[in-house]
């Protein structure tokens, strides 16, 4: 038997084509957006692979160190790591903020660990270039997505540090590419003052008669040397022997240390369901409306495709041709302009994720759904105009 | 009993009560095998009701209608598949020649007896075999949109022919043509009545080719009256 769609496809191939180029572009976007929220959780996900820890442990009552601030003393970790099962626990510190490089400035995390000691908690696990911080005080490794190179000097607040390695993949939950710095000076950061404020703090300070007391000498020096002083960090990370659960280190974390403690699957949780959970509403709500509008313009070209061979079906009806075969073609037609569709959709969207600013990832499990749904969507979209044909009057292909 | 196609009292009536019209009171016709008949008639008379009726496109209200010795019509439809009916027992040759525009010459007319059923290659051997004897069989890898007009039509009446039905209904199919190629059309017709055993009706207003028919049918507000042509060019 002739395959009329097919044969109607070739007769007409550049407005199949170019119909299906256009549809295709739409596909793609589509695609991209999915990239986007797989990017995202991605991201999330890449965020506590690489810290390489098994528990977090942070403020109180707090969702941090990633959702919500938090911050605790700087000593915690030593008591943590004293814990049966602990192997590792090692301070750490996020702030996410613009670092300068020359004219210009990156959005980054600027991560605190503690200097000359890689493969802790919190490190990047691995470099693509450079070497690891050894210094305690101005190095900084750098993902690539920054930009940065090695021996690049960077301004992160008041102070310059020099790019002695580079990473990849090491990213906030927002995307933002991390840039390493040792524990202390990521302290000071997160709260040094410029100097006029240091100033009026220490004047403020030593006109207060209950911090500058005359008979205690040494008070008002210790007073300000405790706030230019930061003996907070973010969360300690830890890392679990083999053989105990996280769970059985969290419980007594909880319990003696009056801190929270996440476990990976909570933290997990945190960052996909709580901290992009606006995020993937908004990209679902933009998945939602593309496949909506991708099913009216298949619906709209199909029908415009149809109405074209008004009488054409008309008179296949007149000669006995089966409803049947009337809706296959129709359907096929739809079909096909849905495969065009996706793979030119496929194709823009592999060549277009690598241009985006953030992480666009393309799973193969979405591509082999996408796929499924546009054939879906052309089946459903060729159904009007499968209707308006088996409607036709086989008699229109008679005069009168 | 014939073995063309035989009409007797054939009536349709569109509506009911006040507002009911007659658009066939009584349509008798016989066609032979192998005969080509003119229905001629003015605009408003039946022609269309009765070239949709035979078609079994539209329901007539009475009558009877036999194709060869099958009863098709009598009171109701006789045959559960009107589709079919259309496909296997019926010929269409339209006024223009609504070939498919997606489908070459040879598939334009193959297309029918694959739909009922006869393997591929068959039914283009068939197509094959028609084509050559409408002599067009040179353009059998052509679009229609590649084909003059009278190469266009000559495929229609192929594609008419090819489930070898007892009965062509022919509308107006010399309309469009000039003179020559009208003349052409009406002997390709006769010529394919005959060699196939074919009955075909053809409904015209085309003056030119009204002398070359043997017998006439008349249709005047739903009536049919029979009288001899003039069979003028055609043994």
């Amino acid at each position: 038997m002739i395959s009329l769609a097919g044969r109607d496809i070739l007769n007409a191939w550049g407005k199949f084509i170019f119909t299906g180029i256009g549809l295709g572009l739409l596909i793609g976007v589509t695609l991209t957006m999915a990239g986007v929220y797989r990017g995202m959780v991605d991201d999330g996900k890449a965020l506590l692979d690489n810290s390489g820890a098994d528990l977090w442990v942070v403020q109180q009552d707090t969702l941090g160190p990633y959702a919500e601030s938090s911050s605790i003393n700087d000593d915690v970790y030593r008591s943590i790591l004293s814990m049966p099962g602990v192997v590792e626990a090692a301070n750490v510190t996020y702030l996410t903020m613009q670092v300068r490089q020359g004219r210009r400035d990156v959005r980054s995390m600027v991560v605190g660990v503690v200097a000359g000691s890689p493969g802790k908690p919190g490190w990047p696990p691995y470099l693509v270039a450079g070497r690891q911080i050894t210094r305690s005080h101005y190095e900084a490794v750098a993902d690539i997505a920054t930009g940065f190179e090695l021996g690049d000097r960077i301004q992160v607040r008041r102070n310059q540090y020099t790019v002695v390695g580079l990473t990849r993949r090491m990213v906030s939950s927002s995307g933002d590419p991390m840039v390493f710095i040792p524990l202390k000076d990521a302290q000071e950061a997160q709260f040094l003052k410029d100097n006029d404020a240091v100033l009026q703090q220490r004047r403020r300070t030593a006109e207060n008669p209950s911090l500058n007391r005359p008979g205690v000498p040494g008070l008002l020096d210790a007073v300000i040397a405790t706030q230019s002083s930061n003996p907070y960090v973010n969360a300690v990370l830890v890392r679990i022997r083999p053989g105990y659960s996280a769970e059985e280190i969290a419980r007594p974390i909880r319990r003696w240390q009056r801190l929270t403690a996440y476990t990976r699957s909570q933290m997990e949780e945190i960052l996909i369901g709580k901290l992009i959970a606006t995020s993937s509403k908004q990209i679902g709500m933009f998945l939602v409306i593309l496949a909506i509008v991708s099913a009216a313009i298949v619906a709209f070209i199909i029908y415009t495709l149809t109405m074209d061979k008004i009488r054409e079906i008309a008179v296949l009806k007149l000669i006995g041709t089966r409803n049947r075969t009337i809706a296959a073609m129709i359907m096929q037609q739809a079909i096909a302009l849905g495969v065009i569709g996706f793979v030119v959709g496929k194709i823009t969207a592999t060549f277009a994720a690598p241009l985006f600013p953030k992480y666009v990832l393309l799973m193969p499990l979405d591509t082999v759904a996408g796929f499924f749904a546009v054939l879906m969507i052309c089946v459903l979209a060729s159904l009007i105009a499968i209707r308006m044909a088996l409607k036709v009057d086989p008699a229109e292909a008679i005069g009168g | 009993m014939s073995k063309g196609i035989f009409i007797e009292g054939m009536g349709k009536r569109y509506g009911t009560g006040d507002t009911a019209v007659d658009a066939l009171k009584k349509v008798d016709m016989q066609v032979e095998p192998g005969e080509v008949v003119g229905l001629i008639g003015p605009s408003g008379s039946g022609k269309s009701t009765l070239l949709k009726s035979l078609g079994a496109v539209i329901d007539p209200s009475a009558g009877r209608m036999m194709l060869g010795d099958e009863v098709i019509y009598d009171g109701g439809w006789k045959v559960p598949d009107l589709r079919a009916l259309r496909r296997d027992k019926i010929g269409f040759v339209f006024q223009a020649p609504y070939l498919i525009p997606f489908l070459d010459v040879t598939d334009n007319v193959a297309l029918l007896p694959m739909l009922a059923g006869l393997p591929n290659g068959e039914a283009r051997q068939r197509a094959h075999d028609l084509l050559t004897a409408l002599d067009v069989q040179h353009r059998a890898q052509a679009m229609p949109s590649q084909l003059s007009g009278g190469e266009q039509q000559r495929v229609a009446i192929a594609r008419g022919l090819v489930n070898r039905p007892p009965v062509i209904l022919a509308d107006e199919p010399t309309a469009p043509l000039d003179s020559e190629r009208a003349m052409s059309v009406i002997r390709i017709l006769n010529n394919m009545a005959k060699k196939y055993e074919t009955a075909i009706i053809v409904v015209t207003h085309d003056e030119k080719i009204i002398p070359t028919f043997k017998r006439i049918y008349h249709i005047r507000d739903g009536v049919t009256h029979e009288e001899a042509g003039e069979g003028r060019g055609f043994d």
